[in-house]
């Protein structure tokens, strides 16, 4: 092979490769500035789940999730999973829930805890929305409940908060999302289901509804949310429980 | 994407019916090669890890919603990895949704790249002008039929040197239809992707008819691998896979 060619192949071949690289680089801290890289960015697939997160952010961060008329609602939804084991949970529901509580804490100006009462005197709102399982099916429902952004802005929400971490009373299915997504006018705490109070098979009396996002994403039995600037010191620092399963933490799609 | 050959393709700078086997100019480009088995990975991965996600809900409905509660269009009788949905089988299977879901959508981005690419290739290159849109009598009945009877005989036309009618319409409809058709019945079922674009699922007739028609789709082109091969086979295997990986049939050095 010729000398001279080579060389200059190798040159050009170099220079590609470090505009590449480069260009990866720049690439990865816009998107850290913009906060499109998800917890869960690393492993075999983090490429696939940080491209997704990217797009849904870049596309949706002012979208609304499909409202359907009343007429839609499903006469036969499906309440996945049973009701949890706990003591404690059965203690509260023989006590009508009067004392569940949800605990606030971390980057808010006034930690504290909501009972149910509270949540209703917050401004309460209502969606005819999708409840869409990664198996496969799904439900249209009316949920009643208070936009989460409002319970944030009651505490007083500090500004550097990026992420609200919420847990159900067993602690088990705790997950997180990000500001977008936690101060998205459809992003509820939900108590009202189809007109009535929320049923414990749908998540009652507490549950978290994210219509734009996944059904793992609605923990239901909610009883706890912790403002952060970071999701590294929560369980495996992947966001959730379920990317610690090998679950998206990201579930748009 | 799905381009490949049993009668061989004809390199951009080759004039129509050009001797492809005993000369060594009229060869596959390297686009071509390389985003032939780019597909056929993802089409692999893509395949493998759907039957694993229609495995947590091996039910079909059309319309807006479905679950186990509500009646299925139909229901593939195989055992289910969720157990809240009733199969007949007295066990369910490992679940796999996790792991499967991660690749579906990373491969999802790398075959979008890839028939980006082959897309404009095929455009820019003249590829599609030239070697897959039909010469204007052989789409007449006739014509057709003939070859149909032909293919269906293994007659197939002694013509070596470009691809025949049907393996052109072939081609196109892959690229052209059943592939835009699975990204758009795919995006379709994202509750994300629809809450900014919410006309890819309602034309669509609803979720589940978005994920009904993806799983046609997916036999759609599951059948059109099964031929392609089978006609691979037909056309001389081992000539027609050298094509493919290196080039020409024969080596031009």
């Amino acid at each position: 092979m010729n000398e001279k060619l080579s060389r200059r192949k190798l040159i050009t071949q170099g220079l590609a490769a470090t505009a590449g690289l480069s260009g990866l680089v720049v690439a990865a801290r816009l998107a850290r500035k913009y906060g499109l890289i998800p917890p869960d960015w690393g492993g075999l697939y983090g490429a696939g789940a940080t491209l997704t997160y990217a797009a849904q952010r870049v596309l949706t961060r002012q979208s609304v999730a499909r409202e359907f008329p009343r007429s839609a609602i499903s006469k036969a939804p499906f309440a996945n999973g049973k009701p949890p084991e706990l003591e404690a949970f059965k203690r509260l529901q023989a006590g009508g829930f009067r004392d569940w509580r949800l605990e606030i804490d971390g980057l808010v100006a006034h930690p504290g805890s909501f009972s149910l009462s509270d949540l209703r005197s917050l401004p309460a709102r209502s969606q005819i929305t999708q409840l869409t399982c990664e198996e496969g099916w799904c439900y249209i429902a009316e949920w009643i409940g208070t936009p989460l952004s409002h319970v944030l802005e009651t505490a007083g929400i500090l500004p550097q908060a990026k992420y609200v971490v919420y847990y159900p009373i067993d602690k088990d299915s705790w997950d997180s999302i990000d500001m977008a997504d936690a101060l998205h006018p459809q992003t509820f705490l939900a108590y009202g289901f189809n007109g009535g109070e929320l049923p414990v098979g749908f998540g009652g009396p507490l549950r978290m509804r994210i219509p734009r996002q996944l059904g793992y994403k609605s923990v239901k039995y909610v009883t706890r949310l912790t403002v952060t600037d970071s999701l590294k010191s929560f369980g495996k620092g992947l966001g959730s429980a379920a990317a610690e399963d090998g679950y998206s933490w990201c579930a748009g799609i | 994407m799905a381009d490949s050959v049993y009668v061989s393709d004809l390199g951009a700078s080759s004039p129509t019916s050009v001797g492809a086997v005993s000369g060594g100019a009229v060869r596959h480009t390297a686009t071509v090669r390389v985003t032939h088995w780019l597909a056929t990975l993802c089409f692999l991965a893509l395949l493998v890890t759907g039957i694993e996600i229609v495995i947590s809900h091996p039910r079909f409905y059309w319309g807006e919603e479905g679950n186990v509660n509500t009646p299925a269009l139909f229901s593939i009788p195989i055992p289910s990895s969720r157990g809240s949905v009733p199969t007949g089988y007295g066990y369910t299977l490992p679940d796999q949704n996790g792991w499967s879901r991660y690749l579906h959508f990373q491969t999802a981005w790398i075959v979008v790249g890839t028939g980006l690419w082959y897309v404009i290739f095929g455009l820019v290159s003249g590829h599609f002008r030239r070697n897959l849109v039909p010469d204007g009598p052989e789409l007449s009945p006739g014509a057709l039929a003939k070859a149909l009877g032909n293919h269906l005989r293994f007659k197939i036309a002694g013509d070596d040197h470009t691809y025949n009618s049907l393996q052109r319409l072939a081609y196109l409809v892959i690229v052209f239809g059943a592939f835009p058709l699975m990204i758009w019945t795919g995006l379709a079922m994202s509750p994300a992707v629809t809450s900014a674009f919410p006309f890819l699922v309602n034309v669509l007739g609803g979720h589940q008819s978005a994920r009904t028609l993806h799983f046609f789709d997916t036999l759609f082109v599951v059948s059109f691998v099964l031929v392609h091969i089978l006609m691979v086979y037909r056309a001389g295997f081992r000539r027609r896979m050298r094509a493919m990986i290196m080039g020409g049939p024969k080596e031009d050095s």
